[in-house]
């Protein structure tokens, strides 16, 4: 379970959020709302221990994440606004390479497998600087097919993203709740997974 | 920064990947990258030939004093071109997000800096030490003087490496990030040059050059153990 207690975040004099305490438990979705520059993705990072609150702490089970460190982080998969993929490799490299920096191997026939799956079919062979923005975000969300991670923490995932690929990935955190998952996302587009009394909403706003 | 102990990293790393995995990823991982971008290797090769071959035309050609300068001169041609390399150590993972990843990744981030200072190493520190003789050759050294250049070369250039690599994680995303660069490591450089050049010298007039050698290896040492944790607290707070 993630906990996040009386957390407190500020930029420069300004105070983004104060005293936000709330709980994800396995198989919840929390989705996170709130204008431009409201502390989302501040919020996140903080959850992912990238960043420091002002004050507050954020606890996995009974434990501080701070003091847990590296056993936290096998259990979170962060997905930011930049896509962590190199240009200058392929996406079958890429996906090997972030697939093992969260401690899981990969065969060369399962990465070639998950990016067809990820609708890349003929293009798994190309650098990535030769995709679109779309086709490196699918690149870099078919980590998501194997992560292994508990929580997963989702920065806007749907932008760049076809229509196609919105539903690819809806099918993908659906499953992960199913499992016993639980995920954390912030989108300013309205999805099916987040219309519904499906996800619980948190709004930085008020 | 703590390092987890044995029995920590057993227990993060349950029945799978250990320490030498992550080391070797990113060593592989950034020597794949570097060959598929060439450029940034030959531009420090070519910086270190460019440097060294300027001062006969400056100072000219007379042999005697050529050969006097030639240790001082190539290692710190040496020591601006592996600091010119520095600077985009971490850049581009930073740019792109990697570095976020590494970060939160279920390994010590000092394995992944360590295998990445490593694959650093051998892209510029060796290239450059493997060229040396060359260059002493160029510069009048005599074969001995060479071959104990190339020695300090190959004991120093990774002391450069991993202390260049605590001021590149603390420059990160600084604007002008590059001149403060080198006002911070130039002045941590000033040890193994003075024993790196000083060892070569010292050979030419004949003195025993065991303790030079010994001290450049005790840096070496040092180095290994505490650059990568120093850097790796300087990346937290950078991506932050």
């Amino acid at each position: 379970m993630l906990e996040a207690r009386n957390l407190e975040c500020t930029r420069g004099d300004h105070v983004l959020f104060n005293n936000l305490s709330f709980t994800l438990s396995a198989g919840e979705l929390v989705h996170l709302r709130g204008s431009n520059g409201s502390g989302k993705t501040s919020l996140l990072r903080i959850l992912c221990g990238l960043f420091m609150p002002t004050n507050g702490e954020v606890m996995w089970g009974k434990e501080n994440i701070n003091d847990l460190r590296e056993e936290y982080y096998q259990e979170i998969s962060y997905f930011g606004h930049l896509n962590a993929i190199k240009d200058e490799l392929t996406g079958i490299e890429n996906l090997k390479i972030s697939s093992k920096l969260a401690d899981i191997e990969l065969s060369e026939q399962q990465a070639l497998e998950s990016l067809e799956k990820m609708g890349l079919y003929g293009r798994e062979d190309l650098p990535t600087k030769f995709l679109s923005q779309g086709q490196k975000r699918r690149v870099a969300l078919a980590r998501l097919l194997f992560s292994e991670a508990k929580a997963w923490i989702l920065d806007e995932p749907f932008t760049a993203l076809d229509v196609a690929a919105v539903d690819l990935l809806q099918g993908l955190i659906t499953k992960h709740l199913e499992n016993g998952g639980m995920v954390i996302l912030t989108t300013h587009q309205d999805v099916a997974l987040t219309l519904g009394n499906k996800a619980r909403q948190i709004n930085l706003d008020s | 920064m703590a390092e987890p102990t044995k029995h920590e990293s057993m227990k993060l790393c349950p029945k799978k990947l250990g320490l030498f995995t992550a080391f070797r990823l990113m060593l592989v991982r950034d020597l794949t990258l570097a060959m598929r971008r060439r450029t940034d290797v030959f531009t420090t090769l070519f910086f270190f030939i460019i440097a060294v071959t300027l001062f006969p035309l400056g100072v000219g050609p007379e042999m005697e004093l050529l050969r006097t300068m030639a240790p001082g001169v190539i290692w710190v041609a040496a020591l601006l071109a592996s600091m010119l390399s520095l600077s985009t150590l971490f850049a581009s993972d930073y740019e792109d997000g990697t570095l976020e990843q590494m970060v939160i990744a279920p390994y010590p981030l000092s394995v992944l800096v360590l295998g990445k200072l490593f694959a650093h190493w051998i892209l510029t520190g060796v290239p450059l030490a493997l060229l040396s003789p060359l260059l002493g050759m160029q510069l009048g050294l005599s074969t001995d003087a060479i071959q104990v250049l190339v020695i300090t070369l190959l004991l120093g250039t990774p002391v450069l490496s991993l202390i260049g690599s605590i001021g590149a994680a603390l420059t990160l995303g600084v604007r002008g990030g590059g001149v403060l660069l080198s006002l911070l490591v130039l002045p941590l450089f000033v040890p193994v040059l003075i024993f790196g050049s000083g060892a070569v010298e010292a050979f030419s007039a004949g003195i025993n050059i065991d303790g030079h050698l010994s001290l450049l290896g005790a840096f070496l040492i040092v180095s290994i153990v505490f650059a990568p944790l120093a850097t790796s607290v300087a990346l937290r707070i950078s991506v932050e």
